[in-house]
C-alpha cells in the first residue's frame, strides 16, 4: 500500500515541474480524447438505460425503445416491493453476504497472521492450496456440496439445502480463499518493527496481533470485507440451486419479475438499481485501498 | 536440580507453544478449507465414477459404479454427450480469447492514456470502474433488456437510427447470441483490467521516465520501451486471472439466456450445470467438471512455465 501511495506522490511531484520533453504530442492528446470518449460512451449507455428504464411506465418499456423518455414516473420504485417479495430477498442476501463475510474475514485474519509472520513446515502447502482453490470453477464445488447436503438431510434430518446456513457455507468456497490471500498481502506490507515494538511492550504474539497488527491493517480488512461482501451479493450459481422461495436471494429473485405474462422491464431496472447502489457506493469509496491491495498481491 | 528441570520444562513448553502457535492460528482456516474445498473435491472425484442419476441422489452410496463410463461418454465426441461438451468447450475457448483479448486491450489502453495527469482524471477513473462494481447479474440483466429484439436499445440504434439492418435481428437466440455474450462480458471485465494496470503503472519508478525524457524519447517510445516491459509481471497475473474468470463464467450466460442457452453461446459451466440439474445426471456432470479442472490446471501450468521462463530470459 505504501508503494502505491508513494508512487502517487511521485506522480504529483512530476506534475509540479512539467518539462517540455515530457509534454505529450498532439497525436497522443487526440488519441486520448477519442479513446476515452468512446469508452465513456460504452460505459454510459447501459447505465443510462438502467436509470431511464426504471423511470418509464410499463407501456413505454414494452414498445420500441425511446432515447428520451416520454413519460417519467416513480411508480416502478413503489411497485418493485409488491410484485415480488423484494424486501424478503433483500434481507436474505444481506444475511448470507454478511455472515459469509464476517466468518471468512475472522478466519482469514488468524490464518494470514500465521502465514505472514511465521515460517513453519506446511506453510507453502497451505498457501498453494488457498491460491489454487481460487481459480477452480464454482461448478466443481456445487455438485458435491449439493449431493452432500441432500444426503445429510436424508441421513440425519438436518436440512442444509434451501437454508441460509447451507448457502453461507457454499459462499465460503470463494470468500475464504480470497480473504486469506488478500490479507496475507496486507499483513506483509506492515513493517516488522511494529511487532517488535509490541513485544518490547510486553505483548505476546496474540497481543501483538490484536493491539498492533489489526489496528494497522484496518483499511485492508475493511477492503477485503467489502470486496467479499460484493462477491457474495452478486453470486448466482450457488443461489440458483441451493435456495427455495423462502431463502431466495436477490441474484435469483430478480428473475421473478420476468416469470409472469408481462415482463416488467421498468421494475427490473428499478430493482437492479436499488440492489446495486449500496455495493457500488461502497466499492467506489474504497477503490483506492483496493488498488493498493491488488498490487500488493499481484506484484509480489 | 529440580530448579533446572523446571527451567527445561518451561523452555520446552515455550518452544512447543511457539512452534504450535502458527498451526493453532491456521486451524480454523484449515478446517473450513477441508469442509468447503478438499472434501467436496474428493466427493466430486468419487461421484464421477458413479451412475448418479436422479434415483440415487438422495442416497448416493447406493449408486452403482460406472467405472470410466462417465469419462468415456464425455470424451466420445461422436456421441450425444461428448459432441455437446466439445461444442461448448470450443464456444468457451472462442468466448474467452475474445473477451480477455478485448478487455485487456481496452483496460491497458485506457490506463496508459490516463497515466499522465489531466483535469478530471480521478473522476473518470472512478466512473470507468462502475460496471465492475455492479453486481454481475444486474449488469447482465440490463444488457438483456438492451438486446431485446423489439424493445431494446441495440436494435433501435442499429436498425432505426443507423439503418445497418433491414429487419431487426434477434440477439438472444441464434448466432448473434455469441456476440451479445462477448459484449456483455467485455463491458464488465475491461474495468478490472484497467484497475489492475493502473495500479501496476503506479509502481513504475518515475526516474525511468525522467531518464528517457532526457534521452529525448517521445511518449510512444516511452510506452514501448519502459511502460510495457515494466508492466510484464502485472500482466502475467492479470491475463491468467481474466482467463480463469471468463473460462468459468456462469453468471453472464445464465442471466442473459436462462437455464438453456442457445448452442452458440453455451459456455462450459452452463453445459455442466444443465447436464447435472436439467438432466439430473450428476455422475456425468462431475466427470465433466473434473475434466474442466484438469484442463485449467494444465493450461495454467504451461502458462506459468512459459511466462516465467521468458521473464528470466529477459532479466
Amino acid at each position: 500500500m505504501s508503494d502505491a501511495a508513494s508512487a502517487l506522490r511521485g506522480n504529483r511531484r512530476r506534475r509540479r515541474s512539467p518539462r517540455s520533453p515530457m509534454a505529450p504530442p498532439p497525436a497522443f492528446l487526440w488519441t486520448r480524447r477519442i479513446v476515452l470518449t468512446l469508452l465513456g460512451l460504452f460505459t454510459f449507455v447501459p447505465l443510462y438505460v438502467m436509470v431511464t428504464g426504471s423511470l418509464k411506465p410499463l407501456q413505454d418499456v414494452q414498445s420500441a425503445f425511446q432515447w428520451i423518455p416520454q413519460h417519467l414516473t416513480l411508480r416502478p420504485y413503489i411497485d418493485i416491493w409488491s410484485t415480488v417479495p423484494l424486501g424478503h430477498y433483500f434481507v436474505n442476501s444481506l444475511i448470507v453476504s454478511t455472515c459469509s463475510t464476517v466468518v471468512s474475514v475472522l478466519i482469514a485474519i488468524l490464518a494470514a497472521y500465521a502465514v505472514s509472520r511465521y515460517r513453519f513446515p506446511g506453510r507453502q502447502l497451505f498457501s498453494v492450496t488457498v491460491l489454487s482453490t481460487q481459480m477452480f470453477p464454482g461448478i466443481l464445488f456445487l455438485l458435491p456440496l449439493f449431493l452432500i447436503y441432500v444426503n445429510i438431510g436424508t441421513a440425519t434430518g438436518v436440512q442444509l439445502s434451501n437454508t441460509l446456513l447451507g448457502l453461507v457455507i457454499t459462499y465460503l468456497t470463494f470468500t475464504l480463499p480470497f480473504s486469506i490471500w488478500m490479507l496475507v498481502g496486507y499483513f506483509d506490507s506492515i513493517p516488522r518493527e511494529l511487532d517488535e515494538a509490541a513485544k518490547v511492550d510486553g505483548n505476546g504474539p496474540i497481543g501483538a496481533l490484536v493491539r498492533v497488527i489489526i489496528p494497522a491493517a484496518v483499511p485492508g480488512i475493511v477492503t477485503v470485507a467489502v470486496y467479499s461482501f460484493m462477491t457474495a451479493w452478486g453470486e448466482v450459481l450457488f443461489a440458483s440451486v441451493m435456495t427455495d422461495d423462502s431463502t431466495r436471494t436477490l441474484a435469483v429473485g430478480l428473475r421473478n419479475y420476468a416469470s409472469q405474462n408481462d415482463v416488467y422491464w421498468n421494475q427490473i431496472m428499478a430493482a437492479s438499481l436499488v440492489v446495486s447502489v449500496p455495493v457500488v457506493v461502497a466499492f467506489l469509496l474504497l477503490q483506492r485501498y483496493l488498488v493498493a491491495g491488488l498490487t500488493a498481491g499481484s506484484v509480489k | 536440580m529440580a530448579e533446572a528441570r523446571a527451567a527445561v520444562r518451561a523452555a520446552v513448553t515455550r518452544h512447543v507453544r511457539r512452534a504450535g502457535l502458527p498451526y493453532l492460528l491456521l486451524l480454523p482456516a484449515v478446517l473450513f478449507e477441508l469442509l468447503v474445498h478438499v472434501v467436496p473435491m474428493l466427493v466430486g472425484i468419487v461421484m464421477s465414477f458413479k451412475q448418479l442419476t436422479e434415483f440415487f441422489i438422495r442416497n448416493w452410496t447406493a449408486a452403482p459404479s460406472a467405472g470410466l463410463d462417465n469419462y468415456r461418454f464425455a470424451l466420445n465426441f461422436n456421441g450425444a454427450v461428448g459432441s455437446l461438451l466439445l461444442h461448448s468447450f470450443l464456444v468457451t475457448c472462442g468466448f474467452t480469447v475474445l473477451t480477455v483479448g478485448i478487455s485487456w486491450l481496452l483496460g491497458t489502453g485506457a490506463a496508459l492514456l490516463m497515466q499522465d495527469p489531466f483535469r478530471g482524471r480521478g473522476l473518470l477513473r472512478t466512473y470507468f470502474l462502475v460496471p465492475y462494481a455492479l453486481p454481475a447479474y444486474t449488469a447482465a440483466i440490463t444488457w438483456e433488456f438492451m438486446f431485446q429484439r423489439d424493445t431494446g436499445l441495440v436494435n433501435r440504434l442499429l436498425v432505426d437510427d443507423l439503418h445497418l439492418f433491414h429487419t431487426a435481428p434477434f440477439w438472444l437466440i441464434g448466432g448473434n447470441s455469441f456476440w451479445a455474450l462477448v459484449v456483455t462480458a467485455v463491458w464488465r471485465t475491461w474495468p478490472f483490467a484497467f484497475l489492475v494496470v493502473t495500479a501496476g503503472l503506479q509502481n513504475i519508478p518515475g526516474d525511468l521516465y525522467e531518464a528517457a525524457a532526457i534521452d529525448g524519447a517521445g511518449v510512444w517510445r516511452r510506452i514501448r520501451s519502459i511502460t510495457l516491459p515494466q508492466l510484464r509481471p502485472v500482466n502475467q497475473v492479470l491475463v491468467l486471472v481474466l482467463f480463469l474468470w471468463n473460462f468459468n463464467d456462469f453468471n453472464t450466460p445464465y442471466v442473459l439466456f436462462g437455464n438453456v442457452p442457445p448452442p452458440q453461446a453455451n459456455l462450459i459451466s452452463l453445459q455442466i450445470y444443465d447436464t447435472s440439474f436439467e438432466n439430473w445426471n450428476f455422475g456425468s456432470g462431475s466427470a465433466m467438471s473434473v475434466l474442466l479442472l484438469l484442463f485449467l490446471l494444465v493450461v495454467t501450468a504451461i502458462y506459468l512455465l512459459v511466462t516465467n521462463r521468458r521473464r528470466k530470459a529477459d532479466v
